[in-house]
């Protein structure tokens, strides 16, 4: 467990002492959200509709941004070598990691959302459940990720190579994210259900992501 | 490969054949739709397309899991071979969709449920292609590309389940479907399929041969990469001695 919170302290520490990551995250975000007014024409009934959609796939595509970092650095000046041959289960160092990307790019992105929201003319009475959805949401996107920069490491040009193979995963995610906010907006029916299927989804990817990704890292360090 | 010398004619020919009989009953016997016309017989090359789709990828799952437990070599040739093979029903699963959906549906493409999940599959098809080609370690890419194939076939469910719906009466589970227009399925269905003889048989046999054409072409893909792996020892051993050869003049 100290080890876990070892990582998980340094990582921290790396990540907000560097700042470029988050930084880099967030004006992507803003930048994608206001080009889809210019792209679709700035009907503020029309953008309303569409915003909860603009707003999840800009943020799944913002949050792609960083999750080359999640081993890339450590793997590159070999500290990851070390790290996976000190005796820590190389699940918890997984665990750790993303655990660290989504605190340094999932929440940010998150609280980012309902700000945005004013450029779409989003609902503003919807905007806590769009809040939450995303904090949930981001765990999933977080902790699947890992896979895929773990399964990238050794591979040439991995940066679209990621998103080919990350984008299918994140569909439940998407729908169930997208399906709990467009009930939240049009009040008959409870956005319960949904909330609750994303919440599941993103705990199963919690378990299942450390497993997929130190088999993956296994293969590749000493 | 003694196995796959006998074994890949017969295939070859069994599908040959199957095709042909189920070929002919499609487009000889089997009755029109009365409402469909002569457009519902795209139904013979769509339905067994997107089983060997589905099915492809649970073997391809399969053969992952042997290299990954039991280690053995042949699993990742199996699983390197059936990538392709499975991409290609899903295409043509997907192209006679939508050839299918034009004269019904009065467009090439709609978001409807099944044909987005299709489509979704086809990307974790395309997933497991660029990861293995993005490697020069073979030993390597096969087992990470096995890694990414049992996580798919993890979330495959979820992604199902989430895009089509799912509904069990008897646990009060009902999960609405995202977005539908396509029938359910009707030939796998509790209490016997809907269709009529007339149309199921036919479908059945297309389906038959459709997987045996699945299985044939496997195998010669199968045998095409040890090949290839063979030459490859091969040269590698030739070019070792060679330069043993050179060392040893280079000594005298």
């Amino acid at each position: 467990m100290t080890g876990f919170v070892a990582i998980l302290g340094r990582d921290l520490r790396l990540a907000l002492r560097d700042g470029g990551a988050m930084g880099t995250a967030l004006g992507f975000y803003l930048i994608v959200v206001s080009m889809m007014p210019l792209a679709v024409g700035p009907d503020l009934k029309m953008l309303s509709r569409i915003a909860a959609g603009v707003l999840w796939i800009a943020l799944l595509l913002s949050a792609l941004l960083s999750l080359g970092r999640i081993f890339e650095t450590d793997f590159e000046d070999g500290s990851l070598d070390i790290i996976a041959g000190c005796g820590l289960p190389l699940e918890l160092v997984v665990a750790a990691k993303s655990l660290v990307h989504w605190l340094t790019t999932g929440i940010p992105l998150a609280l980012a959302a309902p700000i945005l929201g004013l450029l779409l003319n989003f609902d503003l009475s919807a905007t806590p459940f769009l809040v939450a959805t995303m904090l949930v949401g981001t765990v999933a996107i977080s902790f699947l990720g890992a896979i895929a920069a773990a399964l990238t490491l050794r591979a040439r040009k991995s940066g679209v190579l990621v998103a080919v193979m990350v984008l299918p995963l994140y569909v439940p995610t998407l729908i169930y994210g997208i399906t709990a906010i467009s009930i939240a907006l049009t009040p008959p029916g409870s956005p319960w259900p949904s909330f609750l299927l994303l919440s599941a989804i993103s705990l199963a990817s919690v378990v299942l992501g450390p497993l997929a990704a130190a088999a993956a890292l296994r293969y590749q360090v000493q | 490969m003694a196995f796959s010398r006998i074994a890949m004619p017969t295939l070859s020919v069994l599908a040959a054949v199957v095709l042909a009989v189920g070929f002919y009953l499609a487009f000889f016997v089997s009755p029109e739709d009365y409402q469909q016309g002569q457009t519902v017989k795209i139904m013979y090359v769509h339905v067994p397309s997107a089983w060997l789709a589905m099915m492809g990828y649970g073997f391809i799952a399969l053969s992952s899991f042997g290299l990954l437990v039991f280690r053995h070599p042949l699993a990742d040739v199996s699983a390197k071979a059936a990538v392709p093979i499975g991409a290609a029903f899903t295409f043509l699963a997907l192209v006679t969709g939508s050839l299918w959906g034009k004269p019904m549906w009065g467009t090439y493409w709609v978001w409807d449920a099944r044909l987005t999940s299709v489509l979704i599959l086809f990307f974790l098809y395309l997933g497991l292609m660029a990861l293995r080609s993005s490697m020069d370690d073979e030993v390597t890419a096969g087992k990470l590309t096995a890694i990414l194939a049992l996580v798919g076939v993890v979330i495959l469910p979820f992604i199902k389940i989430s895009v089509e719906g799912l509904t069990i009466p008897w646990l009060g589970i009902e999960i609405p479907s995202w977005n539908t227009l396509h029938q359910p399925s009707s030939v796998l269905r509790a209490g016997g399929p809907k269709i009529h003889p007339s149309i199921l048989i036919p479908l059945l046999v297309n389906a038959l041969g459709f997987t045996l054409l699945f299985f044939a072409m496997h195998l010669k893909s199968m045998r095409n990469e040890i090949l290839r792996r063979r030459v490859r020892a091969l040269t590698m051993a030739e070019v070792q001695r060679a330069q043993a050869f050179e060392a040893e003049i280079l000594a005298e």
